[in-house]
C-alpha cells in the first residue's frame, strides 16, 4: 500500500467514525419525538405569547413590529437551547455505560466529539428549519440569499454552542451540574444576546456585557438578513462567530482529551 | 496472550491495584474473583486502555496498553458491567454503528452481523428497538457488539449480573459457544461462584488489590480441603472439606430405644474410625426427627463413599456435600466481610474523599 493509499484509508475511515457517531445521535433524536414536540414549544411560545403580549404595548424605534423583531432571537434561543443542552447531555451519556463503548473503541476522542458536535447541530438545524416555515405565517419574506445566510449563520451558531455544552458537561461529574449550565450558561447567553431587545439604546454596562456573548452576533446577522436590521455590518458579525466557534472547539476538544472514561 | 506485569493503580494514597503480575494464555476463560472493590474491574477498564496505570504494564496480543493503546482497542471487546447498548436503536442498528467505529470492512459488514445476530439468538428480534428486549437479550447484545471487530480477547465484566437463572443459564451456553467457536481468550469478572466454577479454566482471586491466589476451580477446592487444622482433641473451628452425613433410624421413642441401637452404633463408629480417610466422627441426637446421625469428615468422598457404604449396617439415608467455590471464596476473603462499606472502588473512594 503506498503513502496516498494509507492517508486516503485513514481519512475515509476517519469520516466513518464520525458518521457513525452522527448516525446515532440522529436516529435518536428522530425517535424521541417528544422531544422535538416540547423543543418547538418553548420558542413558540416566545413568539407568540410574550412577542404579541409585550408587542402589543411597546414601540421600537425602528419601523417593525415587536414580535417580528424578535423572530430572528427565537432562532437564535432555539439553537441556544438546543444546542447546549445537547451537549450537557453528556453529563447522563457518562452516566450510564454508553459513552464507554465508544470509549473503549479504536477512535480518537476528536473523532467523537467532532461527531457528537454534528450531531447536535443537525438536532438544532431541524429546529431552525420549522421555525423559518412558522415565520412565514408572521409575515417574515425570505429570499434567496437571506435563507442561504439564516442557514450558514445558524449552522455556524449551533456548532460553536455544542461544542460549549460538550466542553463542559465532560467536565461535570453529576447531574447538578446540568442545572449549573442552565442558570450560568444557557440564560445569560440567551438574555445578553439582544434577542428581545435592540442593542441600540442600552445602558453601557449592559452593551459591555453583549459584546461578550457570541450570540449576540448571530442574532444579529440573522436580524440583518431577515428583516435588514442591524448593528453591526454581516462580515463582522460572521468574523467574530468564527472566532468564538474556533475558541469553543479547542475548549471543546481539549475537555474531551482530559475526560476520564470511568 | 494477555502478559500482565507489576500492575498498579493508585487513585490518591490508595491503592486500587497492587503489583499485580499474570499470564493468561490464548484460548483460556479466566475469571476474576473478589469482593465488591476489590480491584477487578479496575484491571479490566486497565487493560480495556481506559484508564492508565499509576506503574507497571500488560500486554495484549503483544501489545502495550500503555505505548500502544489503539492495537491494543482493535484486539479487545469489552462487554461492561452496566448496560451499554442503545436502548433507541435497533439490535441491528447497534451493530452496525459499532462495525463502523471498528472500521469493519464494508463487504463483511452485513454479513458478520448477521452472524453475530444468529450467534447470540438475537437473529429474529434484530429489528426491535433495544428498549423492547430483555436483561438478558441486552447482555447477549452487548457480547454480540464486542465481536464486532473479531478480537482475539474478549472482557466480560460480571456478563450475568441481575440475570434470572435461566438467562443466566443461556448465557453461560452462549459463552461457553463462543469460546468453542471463536477460540477467543476471555477474561471474565463474576460474584456467582457457580458461574466461575463453570466457566472458568483458571481463576485468580483478588483482595485488596492483590491476587491472593490462582488456580484451577478444581486445585483451588483441593486447596481449601488440605487447609483444616485439627487441635489436640481433634476439633476445628471450621471444617471445609468433603462431609457426609448418616442417618440411623429409631422407630419409636428416640431416649427409650437409643440405647438398643447404641450397640450397633458404636460398633458402627469403631469401624468408621479404623479406617485412615476418616478424620472425624461426630455423633448427633435428632429427637425431631426420631433420628440418630453420624457425621463424618472424609477424604476423596467420590472414591471412599462406597466402601463406608458397603461397611457398616442400618444405615437409613444418607447426606453428602463437597466443597464448592463459595467455600474458597469464604476462605479467601475470611472475616474481611464487615470491615468493607459497601459498593465498588469508586463508592469507596468517594467516601474516601468526603472524609478527607
Amino acid at each position: 500500500m503506498g503513502i496516498n493509499q494509507i492517508l486516503n484509508y485513514k481519512l475515509v475511515n476517519n469520516f466513518l467514525h464520525i458518521y457513525a457517531i452522527w448516525l446515532r445521535e440522529f436516529k435518536v433524536y428522530l425517535r424521541e419525538r417528544s422531544r422535538i414536540v416540547g423543543s418547538l414549544f418553548t420558542p413558540l411560545l416566545w413568539l407568540f405569547i410574550v412577542g404579541s403580549g409585550i408587542g402589543s404595548s411597546t414601540t421600537l424605534s425602528i419601523d417593525v413590529n415587536y414580535q417580528k423583531f424578535i423572530f430572528p432571537g427565537i432562532i437564535s434561543m432555539s439553537i441556544i437551547f438546543t444546542s447546549v443542552f445537547y451537549g450537557a447531555y453528556i453529563i447522563w451519556d457518562r452516566k450510564f455505560d454508553f459513552l464507554k463503548s465508544v470509549m473503549v473503541a479504536p477512535i480518537s476522542r476528536e473523532t467523537i466529539f467532532i461527531g457528537k458536535t454534528l450531531g447536535g447541530m443537525t438536532n438544532s438545524m431541524i429546529q431552525v428549519f420549522m421555525l423559518l416555515i412558522i415565520g412565514l405565517f408572521i409575515g417574515i419574506e425570505y429570499s434567496l440569499v437571506s435563507i442561504l445566510q439564516i442557514v450558514f449563520v445558524s449552522v455556524i451558531l449551533s456548532f460553536l454552542l455544542t461544542a460549549l455544552g460538550l466542553g463542559l458537561g465532560s467536565r461535570m461529574h453529576s447531574l447538578e451540574g446540568f442545572q449549573m449550565i442552565v442558570t450560568f450558561v444557557v440564560f445569560p447567553l440567551f438574555f445578553l444576546s439582544g434577542a428581545l431587545y435592540p442593542l441600540d439604546n442600552l445602558p453601557d454596562w449592559l452593551l459591555f456585557l453583549t459584546i461578550f456573548d457570541p450570540a449576540t452576533y448571530a442574532v444579529d446577522a440573522l436580524r440583518n438578513s431577515t428583516l435588514g436590521i442591524a448593528t453591526y455590518s454581516f462580515e463582522f458579525d460572521l468574523f467574530l462567530l468564527f472566532c468564538s466557534t474556533v475558541i469553543t472547539t479547542l475548549f471543546g476538544i481539549l475537555s474531551f482529551r482530559k475526560m476520564r472514561a470511568v | 496472550m494477555i502478559s500482565i506485569k507489576n500492575l498498579t493503580k493508585k487513585f490518591d494514597s490508595i491503592v486500587a491495584v497492587d503489583n499485580v503480575s499474570l499470564d493468561i494464555c490464548e484460548g483460556e476463560v479466566f475469571g476474576l474473583l473478589g469482593q465488591n472493590g476489590a480491584g477487578k474491574t479496575t484491571i479490566i477498564h486497565m487493560l480495556a486502555t481506559l484508564i492508565k496505570p499509576t506503574s507497571g504494564t500488560a500486554l495484549i496480543n503483544g501489545y502495550d496498553i500503555i505505548k500502544n493503546s489503539s492495537k491494543v482497542r482493535k484486539n479487545i471487546g469489552i462487554v461492561f458491567q452496566a448496560p451499554s447498548s442503545d436502548d433507541m436503536l435497533t439490535g441491528f442498528e447497534n451493530l452496525k454503528i459499532h462495525s463502523y467505529l471498528y472500521s469493519v470492512p464494508s463487504e463483511l459488514r452485513i454479513k458478520r452481523i448477521n452472524e453475530l445476530l444468529k450467534l447470540v439468538g438475537l437473529y429474529e428480534r434484530k429489528d426491535d428497538i433495544v428498549k423492547k428486549y430483555s436483561g438478558g437479550m441486552r447482555r447477549r447484545l452487548e457480547i454480540a457488539r464486542g465481536l464486532i471487530h473479531k478480537p482475539k480477547v474478549m472482557f466480560l465484566d460480571e456478563p450475568t449480573l441481575g440475570l434470572d437463572p435461566n438467562s443466566r443459564k443461556s448465557m453461560w451456553d452462549y459463552i461457553q459457544k463462543l469460546v468453542k467457536e471463536e477460540k477467543i481468550t476471555i477474561i471474565l469478572t463474576t460474584h456467582y461462584m457457580e458461574e466461575a466454577d463453570t466457566l472458568c479454566d483458571r481463576i485468580g482471586f483478588i483482595n485488596k488489590g492483590k491476587i491472593i491466589a490462582i488456580d484451577t476451580p478444581q486445585q483451588l477446592k483441593l486447596m481449601i480441603k488440605n487447609n483444616n487444622n485439627y487441635d489436640d482433641n481433634n476439633n476445628t473451628d471450621r471444617y471445609i472439606g468433603d462431609t457426609i452425613k448418616l442417618y440411623f433410624k429409631v422407630t419409636e421413642d428416640i431416649d427409650a430405644k437409643y440405647n438398643n441401637i447404641s450397640p450397633i452404633l458404636t460398633k458402627n463408629i469403631e469401624i468408621l474410625k479404623s479406617f485412615k480417610f476418616v478424620k472425624k466422627v461426630i455423633e448427633k441426637k435428632e429427637v425431631g426427627n426420631k433420628n440418630v446421625v453420624l457425621i463424618l469428615h472424609v477424604d476423596d468422598i467420590n472414591h471412599n463413599l462406597p466402601i463406608i457404604l458397603k461397611s457398616i449396617d442400618n444405615v437409613e439415608s444418607i447426606e453428602f456435600s463437597q466443597p464448592t467455590l463459595d467455600d474458597v471464596f469464604f476462605t479467601f476473603t475470611q472475616g474481611k466481610i464487615a470491615e468493607e462499606p459497601e459498593g465498588g472502588f469508586m463508592e469507596r473512594y468517594a467516601q474516601y474523599k468526603k472524609n478527607d
